[in-house]
């Protein structure tokens, strides 16, 4: 009996000894996008350094919520907050990775990535003025492709998300009757179609429906081999979603460290930009100083290991150009 | 005070624990209540009460809210998912409490017993999954066939079947009330004394005769106390209906077509409400679908104690 006492004793010793070696943790709480890949990066970084990272996927306001009234260490959020925004809460904010957004189309005979669209048609189809794949202008961008009559279906996402805000971001940047009647949001009142609850509902509804659209991450088209689109973009270029097409988005993007990185990647100028993007950002609390270099060193760390598992969980990496100019934000602020 | 009167220490020990244990459920109910009115107060304060309650707009992007279409949703939604479980769930008591013969009562009870345990997330995978391309693909498209023409109801069945509205809401919602409905009525049926319907056997009554005029007479209130008790419960379902339901914002005459309720609405927009007056709308929401809930159990609880007294008597 008491050798058993003795060798609990000895464990317990060992395991608070454990603990107390281990005793950084930090703490987030934010958008459900990037959640994968920080916790991927979270596992990677915990083997190395014995840093443990939680991050609770609880959505992009309550992310802003929590570090605004400082419960966690950092926040996280697919929409930018506005510098004023930042400099009245005293947070900062920079971005960790980029997402996409594609449209899915279920037409019949049209294979992935054959249909052409723009954003005039685009904007039109989810206004529902567009109410059919044979208007004439979508078969004058598809001259190849032999088109149904039926009638469209939209399918957009029941409920609030960061891909609803790029999405819409985008149509209110190029069609001001998007802009004018229904506006950009993470939940907006939709003029017509039906909607989907997560990416998994609005693929599942797209994939039933016949002559239906609807809008999903990247990420989740890839993964279920969904039929994406093509798009116009700003250059006046037909692009296909990729890895590519979204990182020469963010090259081209002009992320200004002065404005703490605030920017919509929609309708980025670059030749081969995707041009329905956006990069998922981090706010940091400007005066904990302290736990502010960890989550530093933390992401600093990713920046330089983190792209490969990135891509491999279909996100794209920032561009080095991007990286630098956030480092230099960071050294410019006292955290690194 | 009785409960203090007593010289034991511990039995003035066990009266406190449990007095302790019995208010605590009153202080978190006001506390809830007093959270859901404090949260909301923005909301209150910018829509007013008759405005909100009656104003159809729901947009988060022009911050105007009013509750209308989602009140709307769930009373719809509920209503639809009653007339679908009453007659079944009473179909279930009759034969379980007159009819089956003895080894069947117990598989069946078990069975019911069984369906409203599992967790209404499993409702709503099936329902997303299974149900729904079973009425987008056979029972809608019927339904709009045999209704075609008809004044009216036609009018019920407009629209593309999807399978992600309130018809297929309210059927998920049906099935998971069933058991309750069912088992508070086996419960009131078996309250009719044995004595009256042997009499009225023995004065040569059919098995349906009694089962009309004794049994459901002599249960009515207990019954109905039951159905307004899973009327409670269908108001308050959110993830198995979350989504079939389409959380779409307006009020719409077709049952093909999505709408809203309460609960679907919280469940789908709280995450990511980002501005105060919509986080605040949402709570005020909350606070309505508290108010119809209390209403529904204050009605439930009346009759049901209308209808143990008059039995005791």
């Amino acid at each position: 009996m008491k050798t058993i006492m003795k060798l609990a004793l000895a464990i317990a010793l060992v395991l608070s000894f454990t603990n107390a070696e281990a005793a950084v943790t930090l703490n987030g709480a934010g958008a459900t996008f990037p959640y994968p890949v920080y916790s991927a990066w979270a596992f990677d970084y915990n083997k190395i350094t014995g840093v443990q990272l939680n991050y609770q996927s609880i959505g992009s306001g309550g992310g802003q919520r929590q570090i605004t009234e400082r419960t966690v260490d950092f926040g996280a959020s697919d929409d930018p907050l506005k510098p004023e925004q930042l400099q009245k809460d005293k947070l900062l904010q920079f971005p960790a990775v980029i997402g996409g957004v594609v449209p899915v189309a279920n037409v019949e005979n049209v294979q992935p990535g054959q249909m052409k669209l723009d954003s005039d048609t685009l904007c039109k189809i989810f206004l529902g003025e567009i109410k059919s794949w044979s208007d004439e202008s979508i078969r004058k961008m598809n001259p190849g492709l032999k088109l149904p009559q039926g009638e469209i279906t939209v399918v957009y996402r029941s409920d609030g998300s960061g891909t609803t805000a790029i999405f819409t971001h985008y149509l209110a940047e190029t069609c001001p009757a998007w802009k004018d009647k229904v506006g950009a949001g993470k939940a907006v009142k939709f003029p017509v179609g039906i909607g989907g609850k997560g990416n998994e509902g609005v693929a599942n509804y797209v994939k039933r429906t016949p002559n239906s659209i609807g809008y999903v991450e990247f990420a989740y088209a890839k993964q279920n081999k969904l039929d994406y689109t093509q798009l116009k973009n700003k250059a006046g270029n037909f692009v296909v979603p990729g890895f590519e097409s979204f990182e020469d988005a963010a090259e081209s993007g002009d992320f200004d460290p002065k404005k703490d990185f605030y920017l919509w990647l929609t309708n980025a100028p670059g030749k081969g930009s995707w041009p329905i993007a956006g990069a998922t950002f981090i706010l940091l609390a400007k005066e904990k100083a302290d736990v502010n270099k960890n989550i530093v060193k933390f992401f600093d760390w990713a920046f330089k290991n983190g792209d490969n598992k990135a891509k491999e969980l279909t996100y794209v990496p920032l561009p080095k150009s991007l990286k630098d100019k956030i480092r230099a934000y960071w050294k410019a602020n006292g955290l690194q | 005070m009785a409960i203090l009167s007593k010289k034991n220490p511990i039995d003035l020990l066990f009266s406190v624990i449990t007095a302790i244990a019995s208010f605590s459920v009153i202080i978190f109910i006001i506390g809830i209540l007093f959270v859901l009115i404090k949260e909301s107060s923005l909301s209150i304060g910018k829509f007013g009460i008759i405005k909100f309650l009656t104003s159809t707009d729901w947009d988060p992007v022009k911050e105007s809210f009013g509750a209308l279409t989602n009140i709307y949703g769930t009373l719809l939604t509920t209503f639809l998912s009653l007339i679908i479980a009453i007659p079944v769930a009473i179909g279930i008591a009759i034969f379980i409490t007159e009819i089956s013969p003895n080894f069947l009562k117990g598989p069946i009870g078990i069975a019911i017993e069984l369906l409203a345990a599992i967790p209404s997330i499993i409702y709503g995978m099936w329902g997303l999954f299974t149900l729904s391309p079973v009425m987008s693909n056979h029972v809608e498209p019927f339904l709009k066939k045999i209704t075609a023409g008809i004044p009216f109801v036609e009018i019920l069945f407009r629209g593309t079947p999807m399978g992600i509205d309130i018809l297929t809401a309210s059927v998920i919602l049906s099935i998971m009330i069933i058991p309750f409905t069912a088992s508070i009525s086996r419960d009131s049926f078996n309250l009719t004394p044995s004595v009256v319907k042997e009499s009225a056997y023995a004065i040569g009554a059919t098995k349906w005769e009694v089962i009309k005029n004794i049994v459901i007479p002599y249960s009515k209130l207990g019954v109905f106390g039951g159905i307004v008790l899973s009327l409670g419960r269908a108001l308050g379902e959110t993830m198995a209906i979350a989504f079939v339901l389409g959380n779409n914002h307006r009020i719409t005459t077709s049952l093909l077509d999505a709408a809203a309720t309460i609960t679907v609405t919280l469940a789908n927009e709280f995450a990511e409400a980002d501005k105060d007056i919509y986080l605040s709308s949402l709570f005020y929401l909350a606070l309505v679908l508290f108010v119809m809930s209390f209403i529904t159990l204050a009605i439930a609880k009346f009759f049901l104690l209308k209808a143990e007294r008059k039995y005791s008597r």
